[in-house]
């Protein structure tokens, strides 16, 4: 397994090497071409083996533990069990390392399951027989053991076993079906096509006697796109040249349906599949809240470490007097005193290291892992997100990013056409438009890659009323209206019933297919009669400028008012062809198909060429009906604070309707535009300072606060802009000052309420994400679409939404989220990311406050210890803090909180706001935390410390040691850092209140046994008994609840200031619902133990 | 519930459109959990909820407060039972390298241990080949002065106060954590046999006291010892005076007198010695701390209370509005 990834490293290290072996060459069934062709480099390919696990059974152990040592905390802890081995340390070795221990087993045991099933699979997929052709023959071999160039045979319902020419099948047209599922999720059959000149080739022994040559380009990734070609060697010299495209191409992991079976042969085996090298690239997105958990994270390594060099410093200076650092009732040890001076101040230093390591605490890692993981199950839990029309949940494909649905979200994106529902043929066609030409048939439903043509056929085929047809028999679908049906697509002939019912027959000559530069297609079509016709349709931009003849002034105003209607339109028209005319087509198209470089340049001159000198026949136009409740939604998002930037594909006026109908743009809305129509009168540089101007000088009082327009008279503004322009303006300028023009688009935009990109090619969509993304505030993002072309920008963005359409899957397989109706959008960012956001930001926050308290008494103590590393708490106390006493409540509160209800969330859009830019993880908030950990800890401490200032405090006179003292901090610590959570908590379920009173109920009971006992394997009983001693002491009781309500008092008073001074929107929410519920009010939050929990009655 | 809604769906079939027959099953139960809509109590920290709190603390901690502090300011009387402690400072007897030097398990009787001290006792684990029991640095500076107090009735022949030697230590550490080495018939003498005594030491562990209950590990003063002190300034029991009978107070008022057999060298780490008598209260010995302490809080608890009060007053119109608006 390793050598086959080995040779496949030293191979494309080769391949870089000698650059010139750009494409690949493949002889057919392993024949070589004879003599007289080229010469060919002959090349090495990898077997078909599939690896896609990480480690075997050897490199497990190193591997594993490499990678999880990779990461900076765990390294860091590593190194820290390191010290506590090497030196003498003042907490033993178990104390970091049993919860490193238990981390990275858990993560090995994990990542290896995931491996062992991955082994499993691969070897199941590599063991698969396969057959193939040999010697005439047809051989059941391992999958693993196809080559390149072995002609494979694959029967109805299997999987491709790597990716394959398709060279003949069973069917007489040379066609195939295939479902790519487990490709891109896309469910529809696709139509494939045998090469032309070895569909014939029907059986084993026809097939060992083809004799032919493939190119093709090296591996890559992209499922959509192949370029190659073949060359089939009969028995004349000439060889045919046949060029070949991703339609000749089947998959690995596509399955094959409704084909008996099919001959191809291999061109990439093994990990060179499209397959495989889908697998690999995927980027990881981090959160926000990841990264400022990582600059806290720094700046406690910053505390910690001047931490222990302060306390090593003080060591030095207090040392200097040498009763001090060796009286005589505690000498050292000769070994001792023989060390070197530096090496006894480094390893001070280390040793204080140790001490106040657990500051940064290995179990944070952990836990915020857990909520993540955990807590996305709540997304794909909702019932409300569940649509029940075509069974689709949400689904989480990566929960790292939960809390960033609650993130500021600056801008969102996208694409009106997502909005699209259900596509409702509108009785708006034209005259005598409806003979369109789909590309691709089958059965009665018709399959395409594109709904608008679905919409089209069904449209021309039926919506007339029952009784205007009533005399049509009832064959297979009853209504017709305009009385064309499309029967089906056989043996390149098209079969249209007509009105007549007569069956029409058209031979389906070329297909001129589509692309978004070009924004047409094309077929050509020879009638029954002989004649030869082109039909191009497109979008009216492209179609108009290529007319010579028809009613073009009639259908242009049509279109326009269709297409403020909201309508999406496409013009239709054809022209006649002479046989010569055609032929030279032909020519033209068959040199441009077989060209092996810069295919896609020659085909689109090609067909530029062709399709000209069109006569205009109509136009059609589909309704987008917008997906129910999206004007709601996009009413809510701008509520909340988002700014809304539609980026679509479509024609302006279509995009603006639709804009106006989500409500995005209003009646009050003035638009700005800059389109290819107004640059054509002014120079870009002109009209961008224009709008600048006007935005800025009427719009001086337009905040940013109040952006989303909710107030009627601050005028608000509305952008249009279409890729022309937008590629303009990312354009550099000669002069050099690239950003310029972006700065002032980005000026202009941050102004208006909503911003709408239309003609945007897939890429610019991600340019413009990637240029939001990196502007000066550096918003977040969030890209949503439902289709292929939404992909780009559904990688680019912060997160990426994807719906699970009807535009196929591949927009929902790349994004991080996925949904699957426009409308659940809502839910996931103003309920479940505003949660996840308020959970994980206190998770972080409340993690570092805890260890602060926990580590800053130790800290103190070494004052009063003569900086000798003492410990304050037991090594027990010290291991089970952050796994154990204060874990869970923390962990339960970052899955449960609700700090407001759910139907509040939702009906109250602009609380979204004050969570806005990473609200609740600022510094200001951060540095709120620490102090108030600082605070705590002094209190802890010095309320402890006077306590015990050389005075008794039981009742017998007997005097407590050091472990007693250590004892009453901790015990204070425990119950303040809890309480101090459930005063945070604001959602009590029972829950809750069994994990919060059993944690620390726990820690009572755990302290009574770790003291109860003599543990017989220790070599310390330092702890016997001490806190049950401390309990039979009065004062220790009223010291612990004395401490508690002094270390909780500053929290709970600015807590009830800040809400009665400057609430927030939030708190103004919940006191308004406490209000209208008195009951559930509870007097005192500060002593909920006393507290009946009354489960509150959810109101609507 | 959930049950129910499955039972449905499989009745029901697979949906018309839905590419996979399995899609019906993925619909997500309907539970109160995984909907998030258990039944919660959702309490606000609103200062009219917090108010009563504060007053509540205010009213509790003051007069706590005053019944620490005074009786805290009473302990002066020498009445009932008298404690006698002796009081150490600058004695670092919390530095790391002295709380470790010990070995629980010599203390505890481990025959095993008491030949073989642990390391941790360096440099106090052997000396001229046998091993120190108790072992380290903290047996090693037990302290060894000798404090006796004397009524000073008549010039010539002072009483003496009779001191209690027993029940100073802890009870579980007299009984259970400190014991002498096995072997009930045996003198004590013998069961040490083997060992050393710490270098400091006059006398060996089993000298320490001729009552053989008190002598060996288990010699009050020395588990009194080898409790180690949290801070560097500390006080050890040392001998109970225990009253007589009702009639008497403990200690009469008179002149004392106490004889101090000067054994224990403080000079050398700038350090001082003190004789405490205290009488101890339910709560312990004189400390003003707590009683302060809650004073303090329950004023300032109190305080706050009012302040909250007349924010609440003041600013309540103006909430109340807002409320309205939304």
């Amino acid at each position: 397994m390793d050598c086959s990834l080995v040779r496949t490293l030293v191979h494309r290290y080769c391949a870089g090497e000698e650059e010139c072996v750009d494409s690949r060459t493949v002889y057919v069934g392993h024949r070589e071409p004879p003599p007289g062709a080229e010469a060919y480099i002959p090349q090495r390919c990898p077997d078909n083996r599939i690896v896609s696990s990480k480690y075997t059974f050897w490199n497990f152990i190193p591997k594993n533990l490499f990678e999880q040592f990779r990461r900076i905390a765990n390294f860091y802890f590593l190194i820290i069990f390191l010290v506590q081995l090497i030196i003498d340390t003042p907490t033993s070795p178990v104390t970091s390392g049993l919860p490193l221990f238990f981390v990275i087993t858990v993560t090995a045991i994990k990542q290896g399951y995931e491996d062992w099933l991955r082994h499993k699979a691969d070897s199941a997929v590599n063991q698969c027989p396969v057959h193939f052709v040999q010697h005439g023959r047809l051989v059941r071999k391992q999958s693993r053991k196809l080559r390149v160039g072995d002609i494979v045979m694959v029967k109805e319902d299997e999987t491709f076993p790597c990716d394959l020419i398709f060279l003949s099948s069973s069917r007489v047209d040379g066609t195939c079906h295939v479902t790519t599922a487990s490709l891109d999720g896309e469910s529809s059959h696709k139509t494939h096509y045998a090469v032309q000149d070895t569909k014939g080739f029907h059986t084993e022994e026809d097939m060992d006697s083809l004799h032919a040559t493939i190119e093709c380009e090296q591996p890559q990734p992209d499922l959509y796109r192949f370029v190659g070609r073949i060359n089939v060697y009969s028995d004349l010299n000439d060889p045919v040249v046949r060029p070949l495209g991703s339609e000749n191409l089947l998959l690995r992991g596509a399955t094959l349906k409704n084909t008996e079976k099919i001959f191809g042969v291999a061109i990439y085996t093994g990990m060179e599949t499209k397959m495989a090298l889908n697998y690999q690239s995927k980027s990881q997105k981090r959160s926000a809240v990841e990264k400022s958990m990582n600059v806290f994270l720094i700046v406690y390594l910053c505390i910690l470490i001047s931490k222990a060099l302060i306390n090593t410093v003080m060591k030095y200076v207090w040392q200097s007097e040498p009763f001090r650092d060796e009286p005589w009732y505690n000498q050292k040890t000769e070994a001792e005193r023989q060390r070197n001076l530096f090496l006894r101040a480094f390893t001070d230093f280390l040793a204080f290291m140790v001490l106040f390591n657990y500051i940064i605490p290995v179990s944070m890692y952990v836990t915020v892992e857990m909520q993540k993981f955990l807590g996305s199950y709540f997304i794909t839990w909702d019932e409300e997100m569940f649509d029940e029309e075509t069974g689709e949940g949400p689904l989480v494909n990566t929960s790292d990013l939960n809390e960033e649905l609650g993130q500021e979200r600056e801008e969102l994106f996208f694409r009106a056409v997502c909005l699209c529902h259900t596509i409702q043929v509108k009785d708006g066609d034209e005259a005598d438009g409806p003979r369109k030409s789909p590309d691709s048939g089958r059965r009665c439903v018709y399959i395409s890659a594109s709904p608008d043509e679905v919409a089209l056929v069904e449209g021309v085929q039926r919506e007339l009323t029952p009784r205007d047809i009533k005399q049509l028999p009832q064959s297979h679908t009853a209504r017709k209206r305009l009385g064309f049906t499309y029967l089906r697509l056989k043996d390149n002939y098209m079969e249209l019933q007509n009105r007549g019912n007569d069956i029409e027959r058209f031979e389906l000559l070329e297909i001129l297919s589509f692309d978004s530069v070009r924004r047409r297609m094309s077929v050509i079509v020879k009638s029954a009669t002989g004649e030869i016709y082109l039909f191009c349709k497109g979008a009216d931009s492209s179609i108009f400028p290529r007319v010579i003849e028809g009613k073009v002034d009639q259908i242009r105003s049509r279109v326009e008012r269709n297409a403020v209607e909201g309508l999406r339109t496409l013009c239709v028209a054809y022209k006649r062809l002479i046989q010569e005319e055609y032929e030279g087509i032909c020519k033209l198209l068959q040199a441009a198909k077989v060209a092996l470089q810069d295919r896609e340049r020659k085909l689109a001159e090609a067909y530029e060429q062709i399709e000209k000198d069109l006569i205009l026949l109509g136009a059609t136009a589909v309704e987008d009906r917008l997906q129910e409740k999206a004007a709601d939604t996009i009413e809510a998002l701008q509520k909340a604070g988002i700014k809304v930037w539609v980026l679509t594909g479509d024609k302006m006026e279509t995009a603006a309707a639709a804009c106006y109908a989500c409500k995005l743009f209003r009646r009050n809305t003035q638009l700005l535009e800059v389109t290819t129509k107004r640059l054509e009168e002014q120079s870009l540089h002109d009209v961008l300072f224009e709008l600048s101007k006007t935005i800025l000088h009427c719009g001086a009082s337009l905040t940013r606060d109040n952006f989303s327009g909710l107030s009627a008279d601050t005028q608000d503004y509305g952008l249009i802009i279409d890729g022309a322009a937008l590629s303009l303006i990312m354009k550099p300028r000669e002069d050099g000052s690239s950003s310029s023009y972006r700065e002032l688009f980005l000026d202009i935009c941050r102004n208006c309420s909503a911003v709408l990109c239309c003609r945007m090619a897939p890429l610019q969509k991600a340019q413009i994400v990637k240029l939001i993304k990196f502007s000066k505030e550096r918003p977040i993002t969030l890209a949503i679409g439902d289709g292929a072309n939404d992909v780009s920008m559904i990688l680019e963005a912060h997160v990426g939404i994807g719906i699970v359409g009807k535009e196929g899957r591949q927009a929902a397989r790349n994004s991080d989220y996925a949904i699957p109706k426009f409308k659940h959008l809502k839910k996931m960012l103003l309920v479940h990311g505003h949660f996840y956001y308020i959970r994980i930001s206190e998770l972080v926050q409340y993690f570092f406050y805890k260890n602060v308290c926990f580590i800053f008494p130790q800290f103190l103590y070494q004052f009063f210890c003569g900086f000798s590393q003492q410990t304050l708490y037991d090594t027990a106390y010290l291991t089970l803090y952050n796994i154990s006493f204060t874990s869970l409540p923390v962990l339960l509160y970052s899955l449960m909180e609700q700090h407001v209800a759910m139907d509040t969330l939702k009906r109250d859009p602009a609380l979204y706001r004050d969570i806005a830019k990473n609200a609740l993880l600022r510094w200001r908030v951060f540095i709120y935390w620490t102090f108030l950990g600082v605070f705590d800890a002094l209190v802890f401490f010095f309320g402890a410390y006077f306590m015990f200032e050389n005075t008794t405090v039981t009742s017998n006179g007997q005097m407590f040691g050091n472990w007693t003292f250590g004892t009453l901090v901790f015990t204070v610590m425990v119950f303040t850092v809890t309480l101090k959570l459930a005063l945070d908590t604001h959602y009590w379920t029972w829950i809750n209140h069994v994990v919060i009173w059993g944690s620390l109920l726990f820690y009572v009971v755990f302290s009574l046994l770790w003291g109860g006992i003599i543990w017989p394997f220790l070599n310390y009983q330092r702890m016997y008994y001490v806190f049950i001693q401390m309990l039979s002491s009065g004062p220790a009781w009223l010291a612990i609840v004395l401490l508690v309500v002094v270390s909780l008092l500053p929290d709970v008073l600015k807590k009830v200031l800040c809400r009665q001074l400057w609430p927030s929107a939030t708190e103004k929410v919940q006191r308004s619902s406490s209000r209208r519920a008195p009951a559930d009010a509870a007097p005192s939050p500060d002593r909920p133990l006393l507290m009946d929990p009354e489960p509150r009655p959810r109101r609507e | 519930m959930a049950m129910n809604y499955n039972a449905k769906d499989e009745v029901d079939g697979g949906p018309p459109c839905a590419p996979g027959g399995t899609a019906k099953n993925r619909r997500p139960d309907n539970t109160a959990f995984k909907q998030q809509r258990l039944p919660a109590w959702q309490p606000i920290l609103t200062a009219g909820t917090v108010l009563p709190t504060f007053f509540i603390i205010g009213l509790i901690f003051i007069p706590i407060g005053i019944g620490i502090f005074v009786t805290s300011n009473n302990i002066r009387e020498i009445e009932g039972n008298v404690f006698m402690y002796y009081g150490l400072s600058n004695f670092y007897q919390n530095h790391r390298r002295y709380v470790k030097s010990r070995d629980d398990s010599q203390l505890n009787g481990d025959p095993s241990a008491l030949l073989n001290p642990s390391k941790e006792c360096e440099p106090y684990r052997r000396n001229e080949d046998k091993p120190i029991a108790p072992c380290g640095a903290i047996a090693n500076s037990m302290f060894n002065d000798t404090l006796d107090l004397f009524l000073v009735g008549n010039e010539s022949d002072p009483t003496p106060i009779p001191l209690k030697k027993k029940g100073i230590a802890w009870w579980t550490d007299k009984n259970v954590k400190f014991r002498n080495p096995p072997g009930a018939d045996i003198p004590l003498e013998e069961r040490f046999k083997g060992t050393t005594k710490p270098v400091n030491w006059v006398k060996p562990v089993y000298m320490l006291d001729p009552d053989e209950d008190n002598s060996g590990f288990i010699n009050e003063d020395f588990i009194v010892w080898m409790r180690t002190a949290a801070l560097p300034t500390f006080r050890k029991l040392y001998r109970l005076i225990e009253r007589k009978n009702d009639l008497h107070p403990t200690l009469p008022a008179g002149r004392y007198y106490l004889n101090i057999t000067y054994n224990y060298p403080v000079h050398s780490f700038d350090g001082r010695k003190r004789m405490i008598l205290s009488t101890i209260s339910w709560m312990g010995g004189k400390n003003p701390f707590l009683g302060i302490a809650y004073i303090a809080i329950g004023s300032i608890s109190f305080l706050l209370g009012v302040v909250l009060l007349v924010i609440n007053h003041k600013y309540r119109n103006s909430s109340n509005t807002a409320d309205i608006t939304i």
